[in-house]
């Protein structure tokens, strides 16, 4: 492997029933920070079938040159089509660094493109930066959030990455910005393709991403029960607010697994953070500490979560909750 | 039906510390398990084998204390345990790791083979895909359930964001399975016993298929440049005082930020 020949910065861009999926613009805003320190190009791969119209988008938001591979096999996502369509890139235009979201999408691609290509991939990176030699420092999250492990891939390419939701920063779009639009054929072998999709389900499509909410208000053990996080509803409504929680509510039942904020849950970066009644657990802390403002309630003085928080409130985060969104409704 | 579990040690990461002066990880006194993720994967195929029979074999790649979990899956009620162990597996990452699975797998004859989505303590949910590509086999990850039709169809159920899909595969494939997927039973009392007196396979490099250049250090793409304690940030305040006045302070404190007019 030349590693001289390999040059680019290739975000995949995904999509679900033709809408870009905002981790893919937040991967393009880092993507197009890197390649302006490198002087490198930034190439966005647009898959999908009747999906060229967006790709001027992309531009906006940072990539030189889009890659559009409109297929029918492409429609909705199934690994082997998928697969095919970036390893054929891969192999053809030798990208020096790839990266992904870390959606259940994104690391079902990710490690069998990997696999495929012969070349590392790291998970779930948290952080992107450029070594001493111009190669990609990938920074992730390991022990259960415990500890921080920087991983390099020295001798392969491309330098491949999954990297969380949530965690980078999209750029605003900017319609000025000038690439090219290029129609990608690809040559699909269809006699891999041996997982049929039967349906796509979608279930509690009326809330918002706890990861797009401005404020979050977060639940753990000391909110207790269902009578609880009813409480914490009432009050996430006199502030336009989303619910979220820890896993061990998630766990016990009380609210979705897409509600949990953590490091096997979302990260979540708010205005505005609620932490009642959670220990704070490093897990926990591991998906919310980059929040702006974090108010936490516990009874436990020594609660961890004390630690991350700007704003701590030692007592009962029920009858606090309860105080809260009276006061709040009065002023509504 | 024929099916292979592949299960891992770990350390419970939830009882992992760090030190506050040192910056680093107490691992003395942390327990090893078997991996959630795995477990549940295990539980899948042993609810295959209870309705409609089937064998079932587990194995893991690790140091030889990845035994016990050997022995636990036996009291479990698994039929047949391999252990991967060889020098020449050290310092792998998940590529490597895959291919060294991948190479034992290739001596085995199965219909479904079963990984976790991913392990506790690295969470990179990449072996079981990589081990599907490597033996050329069909994926699904994330899986939630799974029905079999008793020929050589599999309905199965993967977990999305926001919801779910329905996937139709023909076997051999290799699914990932979620912990949320079921309850994993217990072992049971005598299994536990009887779990000491059966044979654990052990393997090494010359009972597996695989190039020798893939295993290991020398076969893993990457590396760690260094590891370091997440830092925290300064604590901030701190009261101590009845609900009317804290909630006070924190209408203040939305007032402030300008959260709140």
């Amino acid at each position: 492997m030349k590693l001289e020949e390999y040059k680019g910065i290739y975000v995949f861009i995904e999509q679900r029933e033709g809408i870009i999926q905002n981790v893919a613009l937040e991967l393009l805003g880092q993507a197009r920070k890197l390649a302006d320190e490198l002087n490198d190009k930034v190439y966005a791969m647009l898959l999908g079938h009747q999906i060229t119209d967006q790709a001027q988008s992309l531009i906006a938001r940072g990539a030189d040159e889009v890659i559009v591979v409109d297929a029918p096999e492409l429609k909705e996502y199934t690994t082997e089509p998928y697969t095919q369509a970036i390893c054929q890139i891969i192999n053809e235009r030798k990208p020096e660094s790839l990266f992904i979201g870390a959606t259940t999408l994104g690391r079902d691609l990710g490690p069998r493109v990997s696999a495929r290509v012969g070349t590392g991939l790291t998970a779930d990176c948290t952080k992107i930066e450029i070594g001493e030699n111009g190669e990609m420092l990938m920074t992730r999250p390991a022990f259960g959030g415990n500890l921080m492990a920087t991983i390099v891939c020295k001798n392969h390419r491309p330098q491949m990455g999954t990297v969380r939701p949530g965690v980078l920063f999209a750029m605003d779009a900017d319609e000025s910005r000038t690439g090219a639009i290029v129609n990608y054929e690809v040559k699909f072998n269809a006699a891999k393709f041996r997982v049929k999709l039967l349906e796509t389900v979608k279930e509690d499509n009326n809330l918002i991403d706890i990861t797009e909410a401005r404020i979050l208000v977060s639940g753990g053990r000391g909110i207790g029960n269902k009578e609880g996080f009813e409480a914490m509803d009432a009050l996430a409504n006199t502030l336009n607010a989303e619910v979220s929680a820890s896993r061990a509510m998630v766990d016990a039942g009380y609210i979705g697994h897409d509600r949990q904020v953590g490091q096997t849950g979302k990260t979540v970066r708010p205005d505005l953070y609620f932490a009642f009644g959670i220990s704070g657990a490093i897990q926990h802390v591991a998906g919310m500490e980059d929040s702006d403002l974090i108010i936490a309630v516990n009874k436990d003085k020594h609660a961890p979560i004390f630690q991350v928080a700007d704003l701590g409130i030692v007592g009962d985060a029920k009858q606090i909750i309860k105080k809260l969104t009276e006061r709040l409704e009065k002023q509504n | 039906m024929k099916i292979v579990v592949c299960i891992k040690q770990v350390p419970d990461t939830t009882e992992i510390k760090i030190d506050p002066i040192t910056g680093t990880l107490i691992r003395d006194g942390v327990p090893s398990i078997m991996n959630p993720d795995d477990k549940s994967g295990l539980e899948m195929a042993l609810q295959l084998k209870d309705e409609k029979g089937a064998h079932v074999t587990v194995i893991t790649m690790g140091p030889p204390q990845a035994d016990l979990i050997l022995r636990e899956a036996y009291a479990m009620g698994v039929d047949r345990a391999i252990h991967l162990t060889d020098r020449k597996f050290a310092g792998a990452d998940t590529l490597a790791t895959s291919h060294a699975l991948a190479g034992a797998l290739r001596k085995i004859d199965f219909d479904l083979l079963i990984t976790g989505r991913q392990a506790i303590d690295g969470d990179t949910a990449q072996v079981g895909p990589q081990i599907a590509e490597h033996l050329d086999l069909p994926q699904v990850s994330y899986l939630e359930d799974l029905k079999f039709d008793g020929d050589k169809t599999f309905t199965m159920k993967r977990h999305i964001e926001d919801g779910y899909q329905m996937l139709e595969v023909e076997a051999p494939c290799v699914v990932t399975v979620l912990s949320s997927a079921n309850t994993p039973r217990y072992m049971n009392v005598g299994g536990i016993v009887d779990a000491y007196q059966k044979e654990v396979e052990v393997w090494g490099f010359n009972e597996i298929e695989v190039d020798e250049k893939d295993l290991g250090l020398k076969g893993s793409p990457t590396s760690v440049h260094k590891a370091f304690a997440r830092g925290l940030k300064p604590a901030g305040e701190l009261y101590e005082v009845g609900t009317d006045e804290a909630v006070g302070i924190i209408i203040k404190k939305l007032k402030e930020k300008f959260i709140l007019n």
